[in-house]
């Protein structure tokens, strides 16, 4: 179980959360919806303790990330696999150093397991005999699934995915949500989506919370959030022009016909 | 109101300032620190030590071979009007072993692999890929700063020791063939002057150049952000930084090993 509690994080003048909570429950698919930089990342940062808030807490199994340090940090977060939004491969790395990179790092596994962990993991996310790749000769949707492949080699129990749709092709964004369904049943993971794709956010999601203004203003299964009446939540999975998150910003009258 | 608004400029650039000292004193720590825990990374940091030296060789031997001509070219004239000619070569080794050959050289690096480390490091921070290596249990510094480190620790100082010989190489040229010195002549009146402390003072200089140029420009690495913008203006950031400690601490270390003698 993941408890958030309470999370106050800013960056320079910007407040960007505002005293945030969300339970996330073993086992559970949480997408986590909102707009643009309201953040949605920084908020998946603080799960695996990459960022430190100011006030709060993040608890997992009962240890609380925000306090952890050196060995029990690198330890917890062997328990994470993070797939990044721009999938965040190491450029200097070719594709089978990059998914093994942590078996490589952080186990006495010989070259011939890794290389069969390697494989699996590549086959996981439908890719074949591309190893020896540098990243830079991937196309974009290769690009995530090698991020995606990276992220489950070391077998996690928590899968963190940043924007798993944006940028690739529609039909490239529907192969990468039956992935997460399927790596979700598979390995039996608690999985967390941040996302402002709603059809992707449908289709992947056991829950769906919504973010804005710093905090969760609704939580929910999928069918609470369709037929919700909070206007900001509404306007959003509309994906409405006007409505109260753009409240003060006209756009009909923002260009002069 | 003006002054007030002034004072508040200058706490905040004087905040500012405080901070980058601070991130830089902790990022040299850390980096020495991480050096002694395993694993060792030998492939790491012979790659990286192939990239700042052995590929670097040219444009140090380009460089160290015309300030060598140059110098013995400039000071011919003068030598010649008091038939003090033989003299070209001790003032071409002195100056090369002691200032030049340190100094030019650790320019030519913080320009040629100071600026590619911070635009690596710089890129791979706004890809995320610095947040990807700590989301896969493994320290940046560790992994990124202490091979590139070591790596300029131990090249530098052999660069220079290259860059000496081959400006000493220049003076030779210029002496021998254009100012007709003889051979022997030059190349005695080369060793002669050179002291043992010459020698290490200059390589003493080269290690604190290597450290300064290694942890600037790693420093600006880290803290990149704002896209391609980003990356270019904390590789300028980056190399102007180490020039000017580079040359600040080259008049700080000369001043205080000319008065302990």
């Amino acid at each position: 179980m993941i408890d958030v509690i309470n999370l106050y994080k800013r960056f320079g003048d910007s407040q960007v959360l505002k005293g945030l909570n969300l339970t996330i429950g073993t086992g559970v698919t949480q997408v986590i919806i909102g707009c643009s930089g309201c953040g949605k990342s920084v908020l998946l940062k603080h799960i695996i303790g990459i960022l430190k808030p100011e006030i709060g807490q993040v608890i997992i199994n009962g240890q609380d990330v925000t306090k952890l340090k050196g060995k029990a940090l690198s330890a917890l977060r062997m328990t994470f696999g993070m797939l990044f939004q721009g999938a965040a491969l190491f450029d200097s790395l070719t594709v089978a150093e990059n998914v093994g990179f942590n078996l490589i790092e952080h186990t006495d596994l010989d070259s011939q397991t890794i290389a069969k962990r390697i494989k699996e993991a590549l086959s996981l996310v439908g890719l074949y005999n591309i190893e020896e790749l540098m990243p830079s000769e991937l196309s974009g949707g290769m690009r995530k699934r090698v991020g995606l492949a990276r992220a489950i080699a070391m077998q996690p129990k928590i899968i963190l995915y940043d924007e798993p749709t944006t940028g690739v092709d529609p039909i490239m964004a529907d192969a990468v949500n039956e992935l997460i369904i399927r790596l979700h049943d598979k390995l039996e993971i608690t999985s967390i989506v941040v996302t402002h794709d709603m059809v992707s956010a449908y289709k992947v999601g056991s829950r769906i919370a919504m973010l804005y203004d710093g905090k969760i203003v609704e939580e929910g299964s999928p069918d609470q959030i369709k037929n919700t009446s909070n206007p900001i939540v509404k306007q959003f999975i509309t994906g409405a022009a006007n409505g109260p998150i753009t409240k003060g910003e006209n756009f009909n009258q923002s260009v002069p016909i | 109101m003006v002054l007030k608004s002034a004072f508040n400029k200058f706490m905040v650039k004087t905040k500012s300032l405080l901070r980058y000292m601070g991130g830089v004193v902790i990022l040299f720590i850390e980096a020495v620190f991480w050096i002694f825990i395993p694993p060792f990374r030998k492939r790491q940091i012979l790659d990286q030590m192939y990239k700042v030296g052995v590929s670097s060789l040219p444009i140090v031997f380009l460089t160290s071979l015309f300030t060598g001509m140059v110098l013995a070219l400039q000071s011919a004239n003068q030598m010649q009007r008091i038939s003090a000619q033989m003299y070209i070569a001790s003032l071409v080794a002195l100056s090369m072993v002691r200032e030049l050959g340190p100094v030019l050289t650790a320019l030519v690096i913080a320009g040629r692999v100071g600026a590619s480390i911070t635009a690596e490091l710089g890129t791979m921070k706004v890809t995320e890929q610095i947040d990807a290596l700590e989301t896969l249990a493994t320290n940046p510094i560790k992994y990124l700063v202490v091979p590139r480190f070591l790596a300029l620790i131990i090249m530098l100082p052999l660069l220079t020791i290259y860059a000496d010989f081959v400006g000493m190489l220049g003076g030779y040229i210029v002496g021998v063939f254009k100012l007709h010195i003889g051979s022997n002549m030059y190349l005695n009146m080369t060793t002669s002057p050179l002291g043992i402390k010459d020698l290490y003072t200059g390589l003493l200089k080269s290690i604190i150049f290597a450290v300064i140029i290694a942890i600037i420009s790693c420093y600006e690495g880290f803290r990149t952000s704002g896209g391609a913008e980003g990356v270019g203006r904390s590789t300028t950031l980056s190399v102007v930084t180490s020039f000017i400690l580079i040359i600040a601490a080259d008049c700080l270390f000369t001043a205080l090993f000319y008065f302990i003698g």
